[in-house]
């Protein structure tokens, strides 16, 4: 059959999309956009303890020209929400947007007139993940979540 | 052609510094007016965060404020739901049981240490060590099993209640509290070979952001910012509350008020805290988690489901919350970034009329263009860093 029985055991035929998927989502550079207590539960995430690194996603990286996931971690508020998008738009193709936390979700329990109610009124959101704030676990999850995404993409 | 040749002049630059800026723990702006390297001028600009906690408090019950008050200063929430406590009970007027009084002291220095051990990790890392950041956060990961034992969770705990506290204290709650102090100090050294004798870390440190204690009365200073420029004053000390004049306990001070010795302060302050834990594990009395005050604090479940007036004063105070008498009361505590304050405003009802909070790094940020003006810009990173600010405290 195809190409292998020509070429024996060490040679591993794949999509050129299958790969180029599985190294974006093996080496995701994330943007940690800490705006409140959530931001607390993002640093224990890449602390010893959880270790982010483990999933290949701890080059955080407070440039957003170099990262590639957003991590919005915080309440968002009216004053705030055009940096968001400023920086949302500063990252290069191809990008995600985690919205961490229930004020990034929906506004939370600060239903004001100050907090947007959602982080989806300024970017599209890939994961949203719940919580107050949500564990460092949940996080890897909601990365975990991105990652299959990602595995699904076309080039 | 004529060409111009233009004059040599200096024009002085304006750098943004934030909202989205790695060291400026938050969301604060700073404008920097620069000559050079030099900074001519600073102007902080808040209100990133700004989420209307003060006028949500007008709308909620005097006991639905208390997740709210969690996350004003997120990092030390068990101080935030005593000073709010406090402020309630001198309201109301109601005694504190004396295990409740402990309990609480004993979580709230065990917060001193966990905020303590944030901004050294933060602090460490804005200036380039990395390592202490994990180390930091090893011994932030056993407090937080401490605190998610107690309370269910591992930030914002609310486990605080008026007249008391939630619930009494789990089993093997003390066991592991008493082999986290103890190990605590070993831990407290490993930080401090990292960075005490650091020849880097002093460059960094010493002599920068001085403020002396004059200038820091004078700008309202308060907790280890202002105790780093040896200004003795602590409200632990100074106006005792919840049982903290039965402690044995030593306020650290600076001399310089430079960057490293608020380094110092609350370096020292942790070995405090440590000692206070020790000291409360030792004395913690028998006897009841909440006050009994049928007006203020729900009866325990077994009672709401056999006798009748139980279940009529939990049917009450859940739908009805608790009415302080007309009045206008200040309370304050030494949290870990230094004097928190609620004012309350009560009109008779079961909601606060106004509600004002006097966060601590509101005013100590009030300093910093003081401290950094005429310094280089790597300075305002150092400085930022030794005032300890959170946004959420600030912006409200």
């Amino acid at each position: 059959m195809g190409i292998e029985s020509h070429l024996g055991d060490n040679i591993l035929t794949t999509t050129l999309t299958t790969m180029v998927n599985w190294a974006r989502k093996s080496s995701l550079w994330p943007m940690p956009f800490g705006l409140a207590c959530c931001a607390i539960e993002m640093m224990a995430v890449v602390a010893p303890r959880h270790d982010l690194a483990r999933f290949g996603a701890e080059v955080f990286r407070f440039s957003p020209r170099q990262s590639d996931l957003m991590i919005v971690a915080g309440t968002l508020t009216y004053k705030m929400a055009s940096v968001a998008r400023k920086i949302y738009e500063q990252m290069p193709e191809p990008k995600w947007v985690i919205a961490m936390g229930a004020c990034a979700v929906s506004g939370g329990i600060f239903n004001t007139y100050s907090v947007v109610q959602g982080l989806e009124e300024v970017m599209p959101v890939d994961v949203y993940l719940p919580g107050c704030p949500p564990r460092p676990e949940a996080l890897i999850h909601a990365i975990m979540e991105i990652q299959k995404k990602i595995q699904k993409e076309s080039l | 052609m004529t060409s111009t040749v233009s004059a040599k002049t200096t024009q002085l630059m304006s750098i943004n510094m934030g909202p989205q800026h790695p060291s400026t723990h938050g969301v604060l702006r700073l404008i920097l007016e620069m000559d050079g390297e030099t900074i001519t001028k600073a102007l902080p600009d808040i209100g990133f965060l700004h989420r209307g906690v003060e006028k949500l408090a007008e709308y909620r019950t005097y006991h639905q404020f208390i997740p709210l008050t969690d996350r004003l200063d997120y990092v030390a929430p068990f101080s935030n739901n005593l000073a709010y406590a406090l402020a309630v009970e001198k309201l109301i007027g109601v005694d504190i049981p004396e295990r409740a009084q402990h309990i609480r002291v004993m979580l709230c220095e065990l917060t001193r240490i966990s905020s303590h051990l944030l901004w050294l990790a933060t602090h460490a890392l804005d200036i380039g060590a990395m390592t202490v950041f994990f180390y930091c956060f090893r011994e932030r990961e056993a407090l937080y099993d401490i605190f998610e034992l107690v309370s269910g969770s591992r930030m914002n705990l609310s486990y605080i209640r008026v007249g008391g506290v939630a619930r009494d204290l789990p089993g093997g709650f003390l066991k592991s509290v008493e082999k986290f102090v103890n190990e605590f100090p070993s831990r407290l050294d490993e930080y401090e070979t990292l960075l005490k004798d650091n020849p880097i870390w002093k460059k960094r440190t010493v002599g920068v952001g001085c403020i002396s204690p004059e200038d820091a009365i004078d700008y309202g200073l308060s907790g280890p910012s202002l105790r780093g420029s040896g200004v003795d004053w602590d409200v632990r000390k100074a106006e005792p509350y919840s049982g903290y004049d039965k402690y044995d306990f030593s306020v650290p001070l600076g001399v310089h008020g430079d960057v490293y010795d608020r380094y110092r302060v609350r370096i020292e302050e942790m070995v405090q805290s440590n000692h206070i834990v020790k000291q409360a594990l030792d004395i913690l009395p028998k006897g009841e988690h909440i006050t009994h005050a049928p007006n203020v604090a729900l009866p325990p479940k077994e009672a709401v489901e056999t006798n009748m007036e139980s279940m009529i004063h939990h049917f009450k105070l859940i739908t009805d919350g608790i009415c302080p008498p007309q009045g206008e009361v200040y309370s304050c505590v030494e949290a870990p970034k230094g004097e928190l304050g609620f004012y309350i405003v009560s009109d008779g009802s079961n909601r606060p009329y106004r509600l004002k909070i006097r966060p601590p790094s509101f005013v100590n940020l009030e300093a910093l263009p003081k401290m950094v003006e005429g310094r280089l810009l790597p300075d305002v990173v150092a400085v930022i860093g030794s005032l300890d600010i959170v946004l959420g405290e600030i912006d409200r």
